[in-house]
């Protein structure tokens, strides 16, 4: 059961990012910090720091010393460790620290190379125009879950060589991993669907390999060593889980944007030459991940008595809406020249599929103007969020002529 | 191009791919001197200032 927890009135000294006014605007809350408290502290779920400035956010990414990946969810998870864990270093390279983050982040690079996300782009976009023919004659369509939902999760499962047909179970574990995160019961059966599901795969793949990602981890070797079966599951896991909900949101609330910003939604249908520079600002403006560090050992960062044990949410979507850094922050510019955002984090635990997830959100897009050039929030319509670890709409109703 | 700083964004190989390469793994370098002729000038400033790294410079 999702636990209510009482309504927040201090954000700067009790803030929670589950409750329902950080859901529905968190970039409100944001800017009050900023002004009054750029640091807040939490003792719900824990002891929990939230950074809002760029320079903070950014410089916190970078200092690994003082701040570890080991845990990286935004919601701890709640229960005892079981003795035998069977992902002892959880989903390495994003839980891992280097060494470990350093050799199994480059086992998995190559596969979102520029060079290799090219590859990907076809299957993409007829994924997207398939997807349109579905709903195009019917005048409306849910721009999340009929859209959004649909794509990254078939793409991946693309690269990782596991049938597209799965598509729903896989994008219901994700969410109960990362969007019912408060819900114990909900969390464990999205944890054991995942990883119950590679360990049978891997064993299909040792028996029969093929030339997608997972049959290519098993078969690989670091300094002569084979890879552990382990470090394979929690990787495989992880592209899933990483690849999944994040360029949803990202393409939800891009299509958001452009269903209740005609003046954008018009420059972009008529000049598709501007995509390239719009999609970076939509992910600048809602960049949907928030990660999170564990201090290592007490110290004080820019004023502030962060004690072993305690957890930093890196609140890379609010480093995003920083004026100091980024002029006009809070407003949409699709040809924003200078944008050194970080959506996809920063330091050496920079998103691993960003191209990946950048060819994606263009692509959707693309797709989309060209056939649904005019489109808005259906009339009467909820637009219904999610957040925490990932924002990004979840149900958006739209329709067009 | 500082290649410490680099993490592998590839923002500058996506606004100027006649100035900077990428490898598998992400990390971009300058193509050749690191020269830039006029006509692409405007192309090297805008993937200085799009480096979420702060891992380009401007020298000369």
């Amino acid at each position: 059961m999702t636990r209510i927890t009482a309504p927040v009135r201090e954000w700067a000294s009790d803030f929670d990012v589950l409750d329902p006014a950080y859901l529905a605007d968190p970039y409100r809350i944001w800017d009050e910090l900023r002004g009054t408290c750029p640091i807040a502290h939490s003792d719900r779920r824990g002891s929990n720091w939230l950074p809002t400035r760029y320079d903070d956010i950014t410089a916190i990414a970078h200092d690994i010393e003082h701040f570890s990946s080991l845990e990286v969810a935004v919601i701890p998870f709640e229960g005892e460790e079981p003795d035998d864990p069977i992902l002892p270093y959880g989903l390495p390279p994003i839980s891992a620290d280097p060494p470990l983050h350093t050799w199994t982040r480059r086992l998995l690079l190559p596969w979102f190379s520029h060079r290799r996300v090219e590859g990907y782009e076809r299957l993409t976009r007829d994924l997207c125009t398939g997807l349109v023919d579905g709903f195009l004659g019917d005048g409306r369509a849910d721009g999340a879950a009929d859209y959004a939902q649909q794509i990254p999760v078939r793409v991946i499962a693309h690269i990782l060589g596991v049938p597209s047909d799965l598509a729903d179970t896989f994008t219901g574990w994700v969410r109960d991993v990362l969007e019912f995160a408060d819900d114990p019961e909900r969390r464990a059966r999205g944890v054991t669907g995942l990883i119950e599901y590679f360990v049978a795969e891997v064993a299909e793949r040792r028996a029969h390999p093929g030339d997608d990602l997972l049959s290519e981890l098993l078969h690989s070797e670091v300094d002569g060593v084979p890879v552990e079966d382990s470090i394979v599951l929690g990787a495989a896991a992880l592209v899933l889980i990483a690849g999944v909900d994040t360029t949803w949101s990202a393409i939800g609330s891009s299509l958001w944007h452009l269903a209740t910003h005609p003046d954008d939604r018009r420059r972009l249908a008529s000049d598709p030459a501007l995509m390239p520079l719009a999609v970076e600002e939509l992910l600048r403006a809602y960049a949907p991940v928030t990660m999170a560090r564990l201090v290592t050992k007490d110290v004080e960062f820019a004023g502030c008595p962060m004690r072993a044990g305690d957890r930093v949410l890196m609140n890379f979507p609010a480093a995003n809406r920083d004026p100091e850094v980024f002029d006009d922050a809070d407003h949409v510019v699709l040809d924003r020249a200078h944008n050194r955002h970080v959506a996809f984090g920063s330091g050496i635990h920079r998103c691993a599929g960003s191209n990946l997830a950048r060819m994606e959100l263009r692509v959707a897009l693309e797709e989309w103007l060209r056939r649904i050039p005019e489109f808005r929030v259906a009339g009467g319509a909820e637009v219904a969020w999610a957040g925490g670890q990932v924002r990004g709409p979840r149900v958006l109703p739209v329709e067009f002529p | 191009m500082d290649p410490d700083k680099c993490q592998g964004h590839a923002r500058c190989y996506a606004l100027a791919p006649e100035l900077f390469s990428v490898d598998d793994y992400g990390l971009s370098t300058v193509i050749g001197d690191g020269s830039v002729a006029p006509d692409l000038e405007d192309k090297a400033r805008l993937a200085i200032a799009n480096c979420p790294e702060f891992a380009i410079d401007e020298i000369g």
